[in-house]
């Protein structure tokens, strides 16, 4: 070995030491960082620091002594959080790729890929991988174990009602929000302001259920008979000569009054993704089907539909999936009382009301069971586009 | 069929879009009385409970208990009956003022932080070599459609453990988690469409992988990041379980979802509260849609399916 040859040696020996001492230093910054994000009053400590470092020594001694403003530690929390976040993660990144680049050629390039997946890897490790397999696990372990806990999901009458409404939620709800949505498509597609007219469709899709919630509840809302009705449904039934109704608490119609709330939200999304698979319709065919003198009616079913079924199937699937989970509607309007639980609610009620774990668990099992086949579905798509190989 | 909209796919709402302009071969345009008017209905009717609310909101609480909000238009511009109270009594006494900060306390981190982790990766998936790629990638999109159920009892036990529930970091982390398969998933579906032509260029130039991502790919991902955020943004601000389950309803972490679903079980007749507390916890999304209605569709289709 030449001289020179072993200078080079030792200069990367040298860089390769110095990256890897920042990598370690960033992974320190990022521990220092949660370690101090997980105490508030660290978070206190830091502003006094800071203070006295740019040398406002009244400032700190203020703060010693009064103590300070709630709303001024939230915000120096989120700025914190976000220099750590993100300026944490990309000092790992810079630093473990520089490590990389000083490694000979071959290490290089097998190590490269998993820095950069690492992160992420570790992420779904811990928040989903991690406790799939634990929820499956506890569903079977805790409380009475496999037995009673599953005997609870599918004979418990609560439970069964719980199903039925699921069903409900889900054929109603899902159909309702498709056909409404293809309807408008349809439809606003022969309006002048087609933008403009979509967009009230679509804006509950914005809001979040709690305040669609809180929106519907003050449509379905009762008085006695005599007093005047101030939502909107009594007051057109009363209108029309009936007696006041207290919706929600009409069983079993109350399940209905909550899936429009549902198919409010979700039409929006239908009619756009739907809008959007008519407007891909090839044109030939439409003119083909006109000159055969084909009505707009027979048109839109024999040669429009067929053409748009990936688009249905598309949007039907994902609002089938969020409809499954249903939580935020039935929990702020009835609370499953009233005969209008539903899987999802019994499961945040068992698991943190009633720390029934093991009830809870089999519960959420429930709801994997139900995507297992979309979810098969996906990836096996994935092979056949090749995507990932 | 994926479940998944391609972020690039131009579907909006965004009336300078050029693509929205144009009819579909199938809808000419008509006179018709028949359609205008159901379009009208539909659209009509979609709004109300919203204006019920919006309008409610400026009452004063007496005229909500007595009439209906629709009177107003018996006399408009009877200014007296027109108020901002409902609103300061929300903010300050019904603590949804504190909420609203918590949101963006719990939002922005749990937005931003999410991001720089995915795209790494979705650049790995896209355009690195290495063994179980293909395995990986089917776990990230088999993990796309998890309920997010199958995840609370471990996590909560978890977090009780480690001192991390009633927590910002808690909370901030578990976005995280849930957000990466999809804003993987998404930016995957962005980033592998990029030509080839540019990513091998740049190799050849003698760019680094990593100043490849930096310097190219990352700002050539834009509309998908951007898309991904709002998405996120969104996701999370409008989120309740979550929120329930990590942080709680104490009034140092109660978000606005968790507060309103409060005044609901606390005050579920004072309905000048509701009404100005629903339309503060929704004001935000609202400026997000009209601003960024493009990215914001965007965002919205390609991820609706998350857990």
């Amino acid at each position: 070995m030449t001289s020179n040859e072993r200078r080079a040696q030792r200069s990367l020996t040298r860089r390769t030491l110095g990256w890897g001492v920042a990598f370690l230093a960033a992974l320190a910054l990022l521990w220092i960082g949660i370690v101090v994000l997980l105490d508030p009053d660290a978070i206190t400590g830091m502003i006094v620091w800071l203070y006295e470092l740019v040398g406002l020594r009244g400032q700190a001694f203020a703060i010693a002594e009064r103590g300070i403003q709630e709303g001024f530690i939230r915000l120096v929390t989120v700025v914190f959080a976000i220099l750590v976040g993100v300026g944490g993660v990309w000092f790992l990144f810079i630093t473990g790729n520089a490590l990389i680049e000083a490694s000979p050629s071959r290490a290089r390039r097998h190590l490269r890929p998993w820095l950069f997946i690492l992160p992420a890897a570790a992420f779904l490790g811990v928040y989903l991988v991690f406790p799939l397999v634990e929820t499956i696990r506890l569903s079977v372990t805790e409380d009475g174990g496999f037995g009673d806990n599953y005997s609870f999901v599918l004979t418990d009458p609560a439970m069964q009602i719980a199903m039925r409404n699921n069903a409900l939620w889900l054929v109603i709800g899902t159909t309702g929000s498709v056909v409404i949505g293809l309807l408008f498509a349809a439809l606003v597609d022969r309006v002048k302001r087609e933008a403009f007219a979509k967009t009230f469709v679509f804006l509950p899709l914005a809001i979040s259920a709690v305040g669609a919630a809180v929106i519907w509840r003050f449509v379905y809302t009762w008085r006695p008979p005599g007093a005047g009705q101030i939502g909107m449904l009594n007051a057109v039934w009363t209108a029309a000569g009936g007696e006041p109704v207290a919706f929600l608490q009409a069983v079993p119609w109350n399940n209905l009054f909550l899936i429009l709330i549902m198919i409010w939200i979700q039409t929006g999304f239908a009619m756009v993704v739907l809008s959007a698979a008519l407007k891909g319709v090839p044109t030939e065919l439409v003119e083909a089907g006109r000159i055969d003198g084909a009505t707009e009616i027979q048109l839109f079913f024999r040669v429009v539909l067929p053409t748009i079924r990936g688009a249905l199937i598309t949007v039907a699937t994902t609002i089938f999936i969020a409809i499954l989970k249903v939580f935020d509607i039935v929990f702020v309007m009835t609370g499953g009382r009233f005969e209008t639980e539903v899987i999802a609610n019994r499961m945040f009620n068992e698991m943190f009301r009633f720390r029934n774990f093991g009830r809870a668990s089999a519960l959420a099992v429930v709801l994997l069971i139900a995507v297992i086949p979309i979810m098969i579905v996906n990836i096996r798509n994935l092979r056949r586009q090749g995507i990932g190989t | 069929m994926t479940a998944v909209v391609d972020p690039g796919t131009a579907i909006s709402l965004d009336t300078t879009d050029p693509a929205m302009r144009r009819r579909s071969p199938f809808g000419r345009f008509t006179h018709n009385p028949v359609v205008r008017i159901s379009v009208f209905v539909i659209a009509f009717f979609w709004t109300l409970p919203t204006a019920g609310i919006l309008i409610s909101s400026f009452r004063e609480p007496n005229d909500i208990r007595s009439s209906g909000w629709w009177e107003v238009f018996v006399h408009p511009f009877e200014t007296g009956q027109w108020t901002l109270e409902n609103y300061g009594n929300v903010l300050s006494s019904a603590g949804m003022g504190d909420a609203f900060i918590n949101s963006l306390v719990v939002t922005i981190p749990a937005t931003v932080i999410p991001i720089t982790i995915a795209a790494f990766a979705a650049y790995a998936f896209a355009w690195l070599r290495f063994p179980g790629k293909s395995l990986l990638f089917a776990i990230v999109v088999g993990l796309l459609v998890v309920p997010i159920q199958m995840t609370l009892v471990p996590l909560l036990r978890l977090y009780g453990d480690l001192g991390l529930t009633g927590n910002f970091l808690g909370i901030w982390l578990a976005h995280t988690g849930f957000g990466l398969p999809l804003a993987i998933y998404l930016l995957y579906n962005y980033i592998s469409t990029l030509p080839h032509e540019i990513i091998e260029s740049a190799a050849v130039d003698g760019a680094s992988p990593f100043t490849t991502f930096t310097r190219l790919v990352l700002p050539l991902s834009f509309p998908a990041l951007a898309a991904f955020a709002i998405f996120q943004f969104l996701w999370v601000w409008n989120d309740l379980l979550v929120a329930l389950v990590f942080l709680g309803t104490g009034s140092r972490t109660a978000i606005l979802t968790a507060q309103l679903n409060e005044l609901v079980g606390s005050r579920g007749e004072d309905w000048h509260l509701l009404t100005s507390g629903a339309f503060v916890s929704m004001v935000v999304p609202l400026v997000v849609f009209f601003a960024l209605q493009r990215y914001f569709v965007r965002g919205l289709l390609a991820g609706s399916v998350k857990g």
